[in-house]
């Protein structure tokens, strides 16, 4: 059977779920992973009603280490054609929440981080094998540099982003790519109800602005591009000055 | 937040959710607050019917996905945020329609059902209500149920029409229709005054798919009621294929004054001449008839910050004439602005004790917000009153709760249903507490109105 197919990591998100939409409607199959098995279900029977295409559910969590081969050799066998990957799981814990019970950092690293590694590191000899491929990590804006006000979130995502660099040099040289997608305000329920937010962007313009970058196999991408802007002026304050700032 | 209706009269700052997945509801039903929660849909209907001020608001739009559909019957089962946009856009490309359209495409179902929108085909088909088969909701303690006529009459008929009081919906399964294409034959006449136009669509409402009056509200004296009268039929030899059509928006409030007598008189005369004297027949996409405003997006825009009040009535057959009458009077002589007002006739009661309509004629007027205009709505209120017949309650924004108790003579069963349910009074609305829906006991000392200008 020709055509491609995603593994969507983390599909009860709503970056995921507009993503999976986007694929969906241009006919793309879809594997649903995640752990809220109902939610899934619901996703999967949309797509097939909407876009007329295959769609299959499967148990995935990021913090069972332990199965993440087992799933990866599931995924295999049930891909069908060209197998990509949009892996959108994460948690954020308000960081005054773990400043309260530091035990909860764990938890926020071995998600986002350690999961994320896990998981992907099972898959890549998969996409290896199959010498073609797109991979898109959604990754996030807060890696760019520790602020104050979410730095074991975004510890997570700077090594997420090492991480990824490493593993887009290593598969370049199979053919396949990887995409890290860092987006700036997007109206998920992870930002639902935050102060301050500006310029938000839809997942649906979200997801398809992640689609079309991993089209055309890019690096890291910002989304939406302007937040390029906003970062990099942010990595370029001097720490003396940036340690006394509340950004 | 601050959320307010489509009019933008009424407005509640409220403590919101917005739930991607359905365990999220539960949560959000474990705690309620002391004033209680409603759900919101898309925010289509006018007034406050799904404001909560000062308390809590369950956000449905995320709550989109379409479960399960049946080609051999039509049947179909989504969540209570999908639209009638995204049903369209679905399904006429492949020859299925919603039994009934609401007059725009981006109200929800969940909205469809609380309020049994009716549509223009309502002498043949009856309300939204009449084609749902069974719902999921999760009642205001928390528990999943499935509701049906007909192992649960007395929730059903509450939750249909119901205003959102009975607790969440969730999931609803309803009939589609099959529709030969997606293409209308629409027929459009002038109307000279309001006895013919009464004739006229008395005349169709049993043989016309779907048939919609469009009156000038500010023509008066001989020319009072008249109008354009359009029916329209689905083609059987057009294609089934869908375009979404080219949207344009209005990019910011106008200011207040655009819209005064003379404008307005203006627009309506020029739209009644657009039709030919000897009328005309042409070719439509279904959904350019069905939902004409919804070619411009944030129209309630026009009206300004004020925003608009949007009064729609029923009257009895038998009193239609006169009462109709009246309330076009009224409206062209207080010279208050009213855009195109839209008459329709309806086939009768809904399944809901609450559901609006009867058999009868329906009137639905704009106003843009002005001093003056409240008393104005107050005086259709009373004349709707003295001729037997019913507002709105998804628009209405002056009903007292005396009236409302007489329009509405099923609200007893209604408020045994709440008792049963909904024991503690969680489900609230600006609306519920207005009209005392609940009962005599549920005016809160601390309750303000929330028909009020924006916060500035």
């Amino acid at each position: 059977m020709a055509g491609d197919c995603w593994l969507i990591l983390g599909a009860s998100s709503s970056i995921a779920r507009a993503f999976a939409r986007a694929v969906a409607e241009r006919g793309d199959r879809v594997l649903l992973a995640g752990r809220d098995q109902d939610d899934l279900a619901r996703t999967a029977a949309d797509l097939g009603i909407r876009y007329g295409v295959e769609c299959e559910i499967l148990e995935f969590d990021a913090l069972a280490f332990d199965r993440h081969a087992d799933f990866a050799a599931l995924v295999e066998a049930r891909a069908f054609g060209s197998l990509n990957v949009f892996l959108a799981f994460g948690t954020m814990v308000d960081q005054s929440q773990i400043d309260r019970s530091p035990s909860l950092a764990r938890l926020v690293l071995d998600t986002n981080l350690g999961g994320a590694i896990s998981i992907l590191s099972h898959l890549a000899p998969v996409m290896e094998a199959q010498g073609k491929g797109r991979i898109v990590v959604i990754g996030s804006v807060a890696g760019d540099r520790g602020r104050r006000a979410n730095h074991v979130y975004g510890a997570a995502k700077a090594g997420l982003h090492a991480y990824c660099q490493g593993l887009r040099a290593r598969l370049f040289r199979s053919g396949v790519t990887l995409t890290t997608i860092k987006p700036g305000f997007v109206d998920t329920s992870m930002t639902w109800g935050l102060p301050g937010l500006f310029l938000v962007a839809s997942p649906a313009a979200c997801a398809r602005a992640c689609l079309r970058h991993a089209d055309r196999g890019a690096g890291v991408r910002y989304v939406p591009a302007f937040w390029w802007g906003i970062m990099t002026t942010i990595r370029l304050i001097p720490e003396p000055l940036f340690k006394r700032l509340s950004i | 937040m601050t959320l307010t209706g489509w009019g933008r009269t009424a407005w509640a700052g409220v403590t919101a959710a917005r739930p991607e997945r359905i365990r999220d509801v539960y949560e959000i039903l474990g705690d309620v607050g002391d004033d209680g929660l409603i759900v919101h849909g898309a925010g289509r209907s006018y007034g406050d019917v799904a404001l909560n001020r000062d308390g809590r608001v369950l956000l449905s739009e995320r709550l989109d996905r379409i479960l399960a559909f049946d080609e051999a019957t039509g049947e179909i089962v989504c969540e209570a945020g999908v639209t009638f946009a995204e049903l369209i856009e679905t399904f006429l490309p492949r020859g299925f329609l919603v039994p009934v359209a609401p007059g725009t495409s981006f109200a929800t179902v969940g909205g469809a059902v609380a309020n049994d929108v009716h549509g223009k085909n309502h002498d043949r088909v009856g309300s939204f209500g009449d084609h749902v088969r069974w719902f999921e909701m999760a009642l205001p303690d928390g528990q999943l149920i499935r509701v049906d006529p007909d192992t649960q009459p007395g929730l059903f008929a509450a939750t249909v029409g119901g205003l959102g009081l009975t607790g969440v919906l969730l999931t609803v399964c309803f009939r589609m229709v099959t529709v030969p294409s997606a293409r209308m034959e629409v027929e459009e006449s002038r109307i000279p005054d309001l006895d013919a136009f009464l004739d006229a669509l008395v005349a169709v409402r049993e043989t016309a798919d779907y048939s919609v009056g469009w009156i000038d509200a500010l023509a008066s004296g001989a020319s009072l009621g008249r109008g354009i009268l359009q029916t329209a039929f689905f083609k059987t030899d057009a294609p089934a294929t869908f375009r979404p059509r080219r949207r344009i928006s209005v990019p910011a409030d106008l200011p207040g004054w655009v819209l005064n007598p003379v404008t307005v008189s203006t627009f309506n005369r020029f739209y009644f001449r657009r039709v030919p004297e000897e009328g005309r027949t042409g070719e439509r996409a279904a959904d350019a008839f069905l939902f004409p405003l919804d070619a411009v997006g944030r129209w309630n825009r026009i009206y300004g910050r004020r925003g608009f009040y949007q009064f729609q009535c029923v009257i009895p057959d038998d009193a239609a004439g006169d009462g109709i009458r009246k309330l076009l009077e009224i409206a062209s002589s207080a010279r208050a602005g009213s855009f195109l007002a839209v008459l329709k006739t309806l086939g009768g009661e809904g399944r809901g004790f609450l559901s609006f309509p009867m058999r009868g004629v329906t009137l639905a007027l704009d106003f843009p917000a002005r001093r003056g205009v409240r008393e104005l709505l107050h005086r259709l209120t009373d004349i709707t009153m003295l001729h037997g017949g019913r507002v709105y309650l998804a628009k209405d924004a002056v009903l007292t709760p005396e009236q409302f108790s007489e329009m509405y003579p099923r609200l007893d069963d209604f408020r045994a249903v709440l008792r049963d349910v909904d024991p503690d009074g969680r489900m609230r609305s600006d609306l519920s507490r207005r009209l005392h829906i609940r009962g005599e006991g549920e005016w809160r000392a601390t309750a303000g109105s929330s028909w009020a200008h924006p916060p500035a």
